[in-house]
């Protein structure tokens, strides 16, 4: 650190981006290595070129402080991807590249790209690896195993942080579905459609950092149910969950599709609620990779990042629906029946009550990473105590949502993009606004804070 | 009137096979769905009620067309994650083989000095007898979080399972050999590598060759859980993907596979034990 001079250090209090370490060699120490050091070059050369008199830098430093300064340098321009935007065009730094997926309609975009020759557009040679479950998933991506992968949007935010698994900078430059997972229940409980009445009910959940069990945790909640003393929630596979709901186990589920729709298809269960009923556009999975990548392979993340976006904008239109549940269902990928994933990706489908419905967002595919998304996640992993303590949300929203390069890229795509990253959303009748988050907790009748 | 025997005992397992799929056909006989709750024909087909569908158990022809479809193509390769079931098998096959060759290369030499020296033998039990009743499932998240590779993580859980029967069996083996010939070799004044090879070892073989056996079928047992767990291929990870599609024909065939495989396993050594046997 000694040729550099650290655009913070020189000031009292000192301190570094993340606010974590005394200084921002503490942080590259901590963090560990150059890619941390290659971050300060460039939070330094950024902070030199805004402020190019040393008294004026260290006025502005002084009076927001370092730690927002670097933060409001973020949200202008992507530090932790600079890179990519220096050199997009320049040459692929690895070409062939192991993805994970896991067998869900969430992977939609990462198949399609994949099948449909998207990847191979981008000159990069691609493997799918179909993946037994989410703890699999986070552990070959952080062995180095999967160069990238699918993960559950929370998922990404949870590592970086360093809950449920080692603490290891992950970013997620793209987000791939938004609402497509449902609440099922079984057909015994046909007329128990209230939850305020589910007092003693055994659910099943995908995973701990999934927005399934945020999600339901939050509808319970809402309705006056304990997520944690009322009822039982159990993390399980999704097929176990149907095998389950089947032998009576459990009572219901809350899981991705196309497993909701296997459960009617098996005449086991029926679509109590979709979780777009509960928060319209709700975030789903993503498409991440460690920091360690991003930063070693820039050129790469991007053209993957191209290649998923393109891949999404083609599964986000109506009329490609059907040819895409075609394409996905076969044994390579989903291995289900096409008539279940149809139903799914078309949003005509049988509710398990007799009803033909037809709710065409049922699922939608959008790449944009809200970074108000990441915050409303962090902000749940504090309610329930999955994370104890006080956590800078935007810091880390900022860090990991790669949305300002994401937006980016989708101009350079030709795809409208939002001009924000923070947006207010409306969960279940009650709008959040990132910026108030922790006046939005206390406002929560039923949390562990 | 041996052969007489053997033809009876053929004609009774395949009598006993066909009641057992006898009742089996009668205990899933298709039952007809009950058409009531879905009058409408949108909904019947939405719900999949024109294709035949298997609730419950499946029955024996589902089973049987199940067999067909896959032994027919067992070598196809569509894709990193759709392989026919002989490739499947092969994978499994290949790893079993390489973590049962490397549990070899150690148990056995360990095992002679084990055998060999009653200090070694007692300065080592403590820690065999920890470290083999562990379920070598238990290994895999170990394995898997400090070697950092899947594929390794399933070679090693099979060596680490398959080590110990072998171990144990070769230094009993090694230790139970007769003290007269041990002795006739110190006499004629053997170099104590000769005695390992041209004494020990012929006499021990059998008990050793017993190990390996045990060590085989276990490794044939584990191999499944761990390709289920991590494997993106192999007989385990195609035992999973079609749970996935809860497609129970299809694990039932699997299933099937993995018994005959792992009987002509325990054949293959069953019958190296006997070429190595000897009449005192």
């Amino acid at each position: 650190m000694s040729v550099l001079r650290s655009p913070v250090e020189a000031d009292s209090p000192p301190g570094c981006g993340c606010g974590r370490h005394a200084s921002l060699s503490g942080h590259g120490n901590a963090t560990g290595g150059e890619e941390a050091f290659a971050r300060g070059l460039v939070e330094a050369t950024l902070l030199q070129a805004l402020f190019p008199g040393a008294a004026q830098r260290r006025r502005f430093l002084k009076a927001v402080g370092p730690g927002t300064a670097l933060a409001a340098l973020a949200t202008l321009l992507p530090i932790g991807a600079l890179a990519s935007i220096a050199a997009e065009k320049g040459p692929l730094e690895k070409k062939e590249l192991n993805v994970g997926f896991l067998p869900i309609t969430c992977a939609t975009p990462i198949i399609v790209a994949g099948a449909g020759d998207f990847f191979a557009k981008e000159g990069l040679d691609v493997t799918l690896r179909k993946t037994a479950g989410w703890a699999v998933v986070r552990d070959k991506t952080l062995s180095r195993e999967f160069d990238a992968s699918h993960m559950l949007s929370p998922m990404p935010l949870a590592i970086t942080m360093g809950a449920g698994s080692t603490a290891t900078p992950m970013v997620m430059p793209v987000m791939e579905n938004i609402n497509g997972n449902g609440i099922t229940l079984h057909l015994k409980h046909r007329d128990n459609r209230d939850p305020s009445k589910w007092k003693g009910m055994k659910f099943a959940i995908p995973f701990d950092y999934s927005m399934h069990n945020f999600l339901l945790r939050h509808y319970l909640a809402a309705h006056g149910i304990d997520p944690d003393s009322d009822v039982q929630l159990r993390v399980m596979a999704p097929p176990d969950m149907v095998a389950n709901l089947k032998s009576g186990n459990i009572d219901g589920f809350i899981v991705a599709e196309p497993f909701n729709q296997r459960a009617v298809y098996e005449d086991v269960g029926f679509l109590h609620a979709l979780t777009s009923e509960i928060w319209d556009g709700h975030p789903c999975c993503g498409f991440a990779a460690t920091e360690d990548f991003a930063l070693g392979n820039p050129n790469t993340l991007a053209a993957l990042v191209r290649a998923l976006m393109r891949a999404t904008q083609f599964a986000h239109k109506a009329q490609n629906r059907k040819d895409v549940a075609q394409l996905i269902a076969p044994a390579n990928y989903l291995n289900q029946p096409v008539t279940v994933v149809e139903q799914v990706l078309t949003g005509h489908f049988a509710d398990g009550l007799g009803k033909v419905r037809d709710v065409p967002n049922r699922i939608d595919f959008d790449p944009f990473p809200w970074q108000s998304m990441a915050v409303w996640m962090l902000s749940q992993m504090k309610r329930w105590g999955y994370v104890k303590g006080d956590i800078k949300y935007q810091d880390i929203a900022e860090k990991v949502f790669l949305a300002t390069d994401a937006r980016k890229q989708m101009l350079e795509l030709g795809l409208d993009a939002p001009t924000s990253n923070y947006r207010r959303h409306l969960i279940a009748g009650v709008e959040f606004d990132s910026a108030r988050t922790d006046d939005y907790l206390r406002t929560l009748a039923i949390r562990r804070i | 009137m041996l052969r007489k025997d053997s033809i009876k005992a053929i004609a009774l397992s395949l009598l006993l096979f066909a009641v057992l799929v006898g009742l089996w056909h009668a205990a899933t006989v298709p039952s007809k769905p009950l058409a009531t709750s879905a009058p409408d024909a949108e909904y019947a087909a939405l719900m999949g009620k024109a294709e035949e569908k298997s609730n419950g158990f499946p029955s024996p022809s589902k089973v049987g067309q199940a067999f067909v479809h896959y032994l027919s193509d067992p070598f196809y390769d569509r894709g990193p994650n759709d392989k026919g079931i002989g490739i499947q098998l092969g994978y499994s096959l290949g790893r079993v083989a390489l973590g049962f060759l490397l549990a070899v290369v150690v148990a056995v030499p360990l095992g002679f000095i084990v055998g060999m020296s009653p200090l070694m033998y007692r300065a080592l039990d403590p820690f065999i007898q920890i470290l083999k009743p562990i379920s070598p499932l238990a290994w895999m998240p170990i394995a898997l979080y400090t070697l950092r590779d899947s594929s390794v993580s399933g070679v090693f859980v099979i060596f680490i399972c398959s080590l110990w029967p072998m171990l144990i069996n070769t230094a009993f083996g090694v230790a139970g050999v007769r003290t007269d010939w041990i002795n006739v070799a110190r006499t004629l004044e053997v170099t104590p590598l000769r005695k390992a090879l041209q004494v020990i070892l012929p006499a021990a073989a059998p008990t050793i060759l017993t190990g390996m056996r045990i060590s085989m079928g276990i490794a044939w047992l584990v191999i499944i859980a761990a390709e289920m767990l991590v494997g993106s291929t192999g007989i385990g990870y195609f035992v999973w993907n079609e749970w996935n599609n809860l497609a129970l024909p299809n694990v039932i065939v699997a299933v099937t596979l993995i018994g005959i495989v792992g009987m002509l396993l325990d054949l293959a050594f069953g019958r190296l034990q006997k070429l190595v046997t000897y009449a005192e």
